[in-house]
């Protein structure tokens, strides 16, 4: 249940963010959560809601994108998309892979009030 | 705090004492944090998502990664342990692999080489520590209360209270639990992951995220094989397809049987940082 502390962190750079410049409240926190990136976005969700709580991002919209997990495939010799860490190379099956992408976790937008 | 799982990270205590880590105590460090120019107020279009704005509101582009805080931490104990030439290796597993029998076995016979410490992660209690702590080795225990793994800063906290002989090895046992500890990086030069035979062979594939971060997987209580169904040839075929350059070593922490593979694995990556010494184990760190 890692992702409370995943939620804990949002709050924390959505309010320092809100602080930083002038705002009183945050409406909409856009993050990028790879698929590959190990977190439950319903889990993250739920956490986000208890974690906002009393804080200036309570009731704050999360949209969250998600970006396809992305390997180098050695056999292949070229970029596959994966949706698991479990997953072979859907071209050749193998599963000599490079995870190349969808690890990312950042907040990359605030809006604020 | 989560208000059904109980899960958060609120309520530490190392060696029994509170150690309250709000977030605020994580984030001062990386000073590399950077806030983007603020945007236009309105915000039709932007990234497809904010058409509700309204006059008032701003889009402030942020571009901060979630780990950031524990990651600058983490980086704070690399520097700690590379200043002492001290091998750090965070073990992870779920509960019940033998994860502390298996260290306690390992301390005993590195402590005659080389300085040992333990920090042991729990929830609650301190018996792990204690059982480290019965054969003569230093051990914090960090209690995290309702986390479910350790964080960077938890082990900063716990260093002060440990203080590293150079050329040492230092144990840091996790929380029992294969999924959350997979994505914190403590500092550490290298993720073991133990995994017991009387578990399933699919494990590593059930779990691809820590078996994806580990360098080493020790594959414990081999002495019980005679009595289980447990492939392990398909178990370690299972870890490499997770990570194809993964190290598999069978032991047994009750036997000690493979255990001189594992503290030459051990070895081989400590005498890098500094050779042994070969002395007594009265250099341990106390």
């Amino acid at each position: 249940m890692h992702e409370m502390s995943l939620a804990e962190s949002v709050v924390q750079i959505a309010e320092e963010t809100a602080r930083n410049h002038g705002g009183s409240r945050v409406s909409v926190v856009l993050l990028e959560i790879g698929r590959l990136a190990g977190v439950e976005i319903e889990a993250l969700r739920f956490c986000f809601d208890a974690a906002s709580r009393e804080s200036l991002a309570a009731g704050a919209r999360l949209v969250i994108e998600q970006p396809d997990g992305q390997a180098w495939c050695m056999p292949c010799g070229g970029t596959v998309t994966l949706s698991s860490l479990a997953d072979p190379c859907p071209r050749c099956g193998s599963h000599q892979l490079q995870v190349t992408g969808g690890n990312e976790l950042k907040v990359r937008e605030v809006e604020i009030h | 705090m989560c208000t059904t799982c109980g899960c958060g990270t609120d309520h530490v205590h190392i060696d029994g004492v509170g150690h309250p880590l709000a977030r605020a105590d994580l984030a001062p460090l990386t000073g590399g944090e950077q806030f983007a120019a603020v945007v236009a107020t309105d915000s039709t279009g932007h990234m497809g998502v904010h058409a509700h704005g309204t006059p008032a509101s701003r889009i402030i582009q942020v571009e901060r990664d979630l780990l950031a805080a524990n990651d600058s931490w983490a980086r704070l104990n690399r520097e700690r342990f590379d200043a002492a030439a001290t091998l750090c290796l965070n073990l992870v597993s779920s509960p019940g692999s033998g994860k502390t029998s298996l260290l306690v076995r390992t301390v005993a016979q590195i402590a005659a080489r080389r300085p040992v410490g333990v920090i042991e992660g729990d929830q609650q209690t301190s018996n792990d520590a204690d059982r480290i702590r019965a054969t003569g080795v230093a051990a914090v225990q960090v209690n995290t209360g309702k986390g479910c793994h350790l964080e960077a800063p938890m082990v900063a906290k716990a260093l002060d209270r440990l203080p590293l002989a150079p050329g040492g090895v230092l144990f840091i046992e996790n929380v029992g639990n294969l999924v959350c500890p997979a994505l914190f990086d403590l500092g550490e030069a290298h993720k073991v992951a133990i995994l017991s035979v009387t578990e399933g062979e699919d494990k590593p594939l059930k779990y691809p995220d820590m078996f994806r971060a580990a360098d080493l997987v020790l594959l414990n209580k081999v002495d019980l094989l005679p009595f289980l169904d447990f492939d392990v040839d398909l178990c370690e075929a299972n870890a490499r397809r997770i990570n194809p350059g993964v190290e598999v070593l069978r032991v047994s922490a009750r036997s000690g049987e493979g255990f001189d593979a594992w503290l030459q694995w051990i070895e081989e990556r400590a005498s890098l940082l500094l050779p042994a010494t070969a002395t007594t184990g009265d250099e341990a760190v106390s």
